[in-house]
């Protein structure tokens, strides 16, 4: 049993009684409380949280090489040229945006983990819908009121922000760079567990003043609130100040690039001693509906600029955290609210999509692709979609689990479901074995027959053994059939899919074992 | 669903049921203060005595009669070398090769925060802000000032008209069509931008479970084909042969109704009307934007009660007047619900409510537009900048949904306020009482709260009692307790005297030798303390 679910379960009448002399007053401030309630992990390993705002477009950004004629027929205004496309050291079948010089050398070196085709099922098109989605960690038809960063930042540190800051977390708990503050880091009872910071050079002092009682109204809740954050923004001023003056930066950030004046910051906060765990930064404009490409160079323009500037200050960020030997303690990752259209529009851009890469990086970080290149339909229409082939959350996920050590239990409560664990981090806890997934590379786990079929076709599939998950979505990532959600011995398998009731058109079907996936085109002809 | 599931919020602090019925309580300048603060920028003190002698239905009558003169277009201030537009002349209508559009951008910012610092008494502005806010556009995007003033034209002259028209009107508005890529949706390959955002946050929203579907979307792109805006005379244009004319089909959400394609140069405009007919049709709409306006100007918990008492009685009088704005919020602004209790007090200030509030509660002067333009459209500018750092850019919303305040549960308008926004709303109150530079002017102008001139103002301004509960009535969203303005009296007016003769007297003396510079200097710093001291505490940020 955890310290923290000691503490919590004993009634709180007799709490003075076991603490001697220390009454429930000292919660919070005083040392001895102070060790007993230091129940968090301990753990000096940081997230950097990296939102590209807009819906970024992954087929131009991690380009399936095998996939070119294709694309050439959806894509012909916007595509980058084949010889243009970055080539990764070991991979023959996929690049990078010609933009992404930066992140290719820490592909290179092995920092740098691509996640192909990260959706979720039953995806929503809208910004405002899948931006909150992917911020709280939401199942596509649930309102969760809470951030995912903020669910295990209540789990590590509960009550927040009752007897915040104290001796063994004086830092803020996160920090948002910027004056707005993320839903990503809403917590469980009402108070966002993070702190807007939008200058590490200029402070401003608030001072007290006098605070009546609140009324029992609407606009005593205000107050209440207002009088949170004006207390909270005292207290961490002075932390903030004091890491800004003792940190530093030692590489030279590129100029003109928002995003890199920001991990700036967090690479100055983190040298000057933070013990904060989870940053955000973020970077819009990735909405992408016309002109993404330059006409004149179609490796130029919008889409380029924006992944330039990425990629710039991701390395740069990399290389500063590595001259100030701290690049064992921080991992990256990017993030957006959905990918595009796989067939462009007629003016030079792309439409709201489903799938899309992510970026994970960092020195501990097990670089490499995760998944496999899409398959482009030979004749894409407007409702053809990049399926789904990971669970956002499963990334999520794996990071609690993998880089905070954040266990099983707590890991449920704070992903309100359970997650595949995936290949990304080689951390201190538990790691789920890349050459397992190595030695499967190639090996077809799930296969379908007839393919194309009418209304119903066999699926068969191999299981290792443990959590099964077989599904079926349609182009728009729509979930039309669970064939299979069950703990299963190891072994191959059968099972019916019945589409009768569905449209012809292309089929996704989908397994999930274990940290295991892999997607099956199929398709219902009339 | 788990644990963590939401179900709709729970209004924390249940007021009684009330509904829309008219208001019939006490008419006073409680209820006044209440009233203006949520339908204009800030109560003055001059604003609340114009009222006070008119009934509540008087005073929401003269608030919603806006003024229909358009307000004298922003003039060139910001250069002598632009060859199209002399200095002091308006470049509304006039091309500019580029070069000059981000000063023009500058100085339309400019000219609509002097329109809100300058307001008239009327619910204009607010409405023509909640306008910005629902259709928004962002001046970067649009990348043409003159299309940014047509636009805010458009929602201006139509603040308090015909909602359904407006829709129509801003659907082919050039800063729109720009905006949303309307002017790049073509029969070839439609652009869904405008068509998923007219039906997510202009029209039916997605409150409602199952709402309009991804083919809605689809279709409603291809009926807005073939629009594109005309540079030269910032109009739009439909082109038949850019539009789809093939059979329009949406989902049982709409009645499956078909949109037939019409060829020709009506086409366009044929099947828009019938879509928006399609739309409009839907009671879902009328829903979707009475609570928009309720989270507005009243609160952002909207419970069942609320629902049902407030909600669906004035999407009622929306639908029934064909969409009209004014009855609907006439509506709500006479209504027992409105003037509650529960909902007084209760909304953070933007950070327009926060700055131009301020400025017009406590008088702060800026130069005279007649006379001195370049210095009045600085010091605008300036504020307008300081809204920007206060996370609401006046022109440039952070994206099409408007501010996350006005829409992002759960905590909504609270959203303004954290620890990077709170400090500057401070610095920027602490400065308005010794002054605060506008930049580019050399010194030459101050943004200052003029403390003795403010408590002139005052109905006693003799009595330090007077002043502080005068004071707090008018800056801040509750009163303090007795014993709070006893302690801020005594370090602050009262000059940590036990005793209320200490202000009176130098009060008395200043008046007895108003151009006395020691004698102003002795008052101001009083005043100073006081006014500021009360703009740093929690209460000064509701309303």
């Amino acid at each position: 049993m955890q310290r923290r679910k000691f503490l919590q379960s004993i009634p709180m009448a007799t709490l003075p009684a076991m603490f001697g002399s220390y009454g429930i007053k000292a919660f919070g401030s005083n040392p001895v409380m102070d060790a007993l309630t230091a129940n968090f992990t301990d753990t000096d390993h940081v997230l950097v949280l990296i939102q590209l705002q807009g819906g970024n477009d992954g087929l131009n950004t991690v380009i399936p090489l095998d996939q070119y004629s294709a694309l050439s027929t959806a894509r012909a205004n916007i595509l980058i040229p084949e010889n243009k496309v970055l080539k990764l050291n070991g991979v023959t079948a996929t690049g990078l945006h010609p933009a992404m010089t930066g992140m290719k050398t820490l592909f290179d070196e092995g920092k740098l983990k691509v996640i192909q085709g990260v959706s979720y099922p039953n995806p929503n098109f809208s910004h405002f819908r899948a931006t909150d989605i992917w911020l709280t960690g939401a199942n596509s038809n649930q309102m969760l009121p809470s951030g995912w960063a903020g669910r295990y930042l209540a789990e590590e540190y509960p009550n927040y922000p009752v007897g915040y800051p104290n001796t063994t977390m004086p830092d803020p708990l996160s920090i948002q760079i910027g004056s707005v503050l993320s839903p990503a880091f809403q917590g469980t009872a009402g108070a966002n567990m993070s702190l807007a910071v939008s200058s590490i050079s200029s402070f401003y002092n608030l001072i007290d003043g006098t605070t009546d009682a609140v009324p029992n109204s609407n606009a005593g809740k205000e107050l209440t609130y207002v009088r949170d954050i004006a207390k909270q923004t005292k207290q961490y001023t002075a932390v903030i100040q004091s890491a800004a003056n003792a940190g530093s930066n030692s590489a030279t950030y590129p100029t003109g690039n928002k995003l890199a004046d920001q991990l700036k910051i967090v690479a100055k906060l983190i040298s000057g001693g933070l013990k904060t765990r989870v940053y955000m930064v973020s970077m819009g404009g990735f909405d992408t509906h016309s002109n993404q490409i330059d006409q004149l160079d179609v490796t130029q323009g919008t889409h380029a600029d924006l992944w330039s500037q990425v990629s710039a200050a991701i390395k740069v960020f990399q290389d500063d955290l590595q001259a100030l030997q701290l690049q064992d303690r921080v991992v990256g990752m990017t993030f957006s609210e959905f990918g595009r259209r796989i067939k462009s529009n007629s003016s030079a851009g792309t439409d709201h999509g489903q799938a899309a890469p992510m970026f994970v990086f960092g020195s501990k970080v097990a670089g490499g692709m995760l998944g496999v290149n899409p398959t482009i339909p030979t004749n894409a229409d407007v409702n053809s979609n990049v399926p789904m082939q990971y669970d956002f959350r499963s990334v999520y996920a794996t990071l609690l689990k993998d880089w905070f050590c954040v266990p099983q239990s707590d890991l449920d409560t704070i992903m309100l479901q359970n997650f595949q664990t995936l290949p990304l981090v080689n951390a201190n806890c538990t790691m789920t074995d890349v050459n397992d997934l190595n030695k499967k590379a190639g090996e077809i786990i799930i296969s379908a027959s007839p393919n194309p079929f009418t209304d119903r076709t066999l699926i068969k599939f191999d299981s290792q053994g443990g959590h099964t998950l077989v599904h079926v979505f349609n182009e728009e990532g729509r979930e039309m059939k669970v064939l299979v959600d069950t703990e299963m011995q190891s072994g191959s398998y059968s099972v019916e899919c019945n589409l009768d009731f569905a449209p012809a058109g292309t089929y996704y079907c989908r397994i999930q074992n274990g940290p295991l996936q892999q997607v099956k085109t199929i398709v219902k002809v009339r | 669903m788990n644990s963590a599931t939401a179900t709709k919020p729970k209004r924390v602090f249940a007021a009684a049921n009330s509904g829309l019925t008219p208001y019939a309580g006490v008419w006073g300048e409680e209820q006044i203060i209440h009233l203006l603060r949520r339908a204009m920028f800030g109560a003055t003190r001059a604003d609340i005595n114009h009222f006070l002698p008119k009934s509540m239905n008087a005073t929401v009558d003269e608030l919603l009669s806006i003024n229909t003169t358009p307000p004298p277009p922003p003039i060139n201030t910001y250069s002598d070398i632009d060859p199209d537009v002399p200095i002091g002349q308006t470049w509304v209508n006039t091309t500019t090769n580029g070069v000059f559009d981000g000063q023009r951008r500058a100085s339309w910012k400019a000219w609509r925060m002097g329109l809100l610092i300058n307001q008239e008494r009327s619910i204009l502005e607010k409405m023509t802000l909640f306008l910005h806010n629902h259709f928004a556009t962002e001046t970067n995007d649009v990348s043409d000032a003159r299309y940014t003033y047509k636009h805010h034209a458009l929602l201006r002259s139509n603040a308090l008209g015909n909602f359904k028209n407006l829709v129509r009107l801003v659907t082919t508005d050039p800063a729109m069509l720009v905006y949303l890529n309307g002017r790049s949706n073509n029969k070839t390959a439609p652009d869904e931008n405008y068509g998923r955002e007219l039906q997510e946050l202009f029209t039916v929203g997605k409150a409602l479970e199952p709402h309009y579907t991804e083919s809605d979307v689809k279709a409603a792109a291809k009926v807005l084909t073939g629009w594109q805006d005309v540079r030269t005379t910032i109009s739009s244009v439909f082109t038949p042969n850019r539009h789809d004319t093939t059979n329009k089909q949406f989902s049982s959400f709409y009645n499956n109704t078909v949109i037939t394609g019409v060829t020709g140069a009506t086409g366009g405009a044929t099947e828009l009307d019938a879509m928006l007919n399609m739309i409009f049709a839907h009671p879902e709409v009328a829903k979707a934007i009475a609570r928009k306006v309720y989270t507005f100007f009243v609160y952002y918990t909207i419970d069942a009660s609320i629902e049902a008492n407030v909600i669906t009685p004035m999407a009622d009088i929306f639908r029934n007047s064909g969409y009209e704005l004014k009855p609907m919020i006439e509506a709500l602004l006479k209504s027992e619900h409105f003037y509650d209790v529960a909902n007084k007090a209760c909304i953070i200030k933007s950070p327009l409510d926060f700055l131009v509030g301020n400025i017009r509660t406590l008088g702060v002067q800026f130069p005279n537009v007649a006379t001195d333009a370049v210095n009045t459209y600085k010091s605008w500018i300036f504020v307008a900048g300081y809204s920007a750092v206060l996370q609401q850019d006046l022109g440039d919303p952070p994206n099409v949904a408007g501010w996350a305040a006005y829409y992002q549960a759960p905590q909504y308008h609270e959203l303004w306020i954290n620890s990077a926004t709170l400090p500057n709303r401070n610095k920027f109150t602490d400065g308005l009482s010794v002054g605060v530079n506008v930049p580019n002017t050399g010194n030459a102008v101050k943004l200052k709260m003029d403390t003795v001139a403010f408590t002139k103002t005052l109905a006693n301004p003799a009595d330090p009692n007077s002043v502080i509960n005068e004071t707090v009535k008018l800056i801040h969203g509750l009163q303090l307790s007795t014993a709070s303005k006893n302690a801020i009296k005594l370090t602050t007016l009262n000059g940590n005297l036990a005793t209320d003769t200490s202000w009176t007297t130098v009060w008395n003396t200043l008046i007895a030798d108003p151009t006395n510079a020691a004698k102003i200097t002795a008052v101001e710093n009083r005043l100073k303390g006081l006014y500021v001291y009360l703009m740093r505490l929690s209460e000064f940020q509701v309303a």
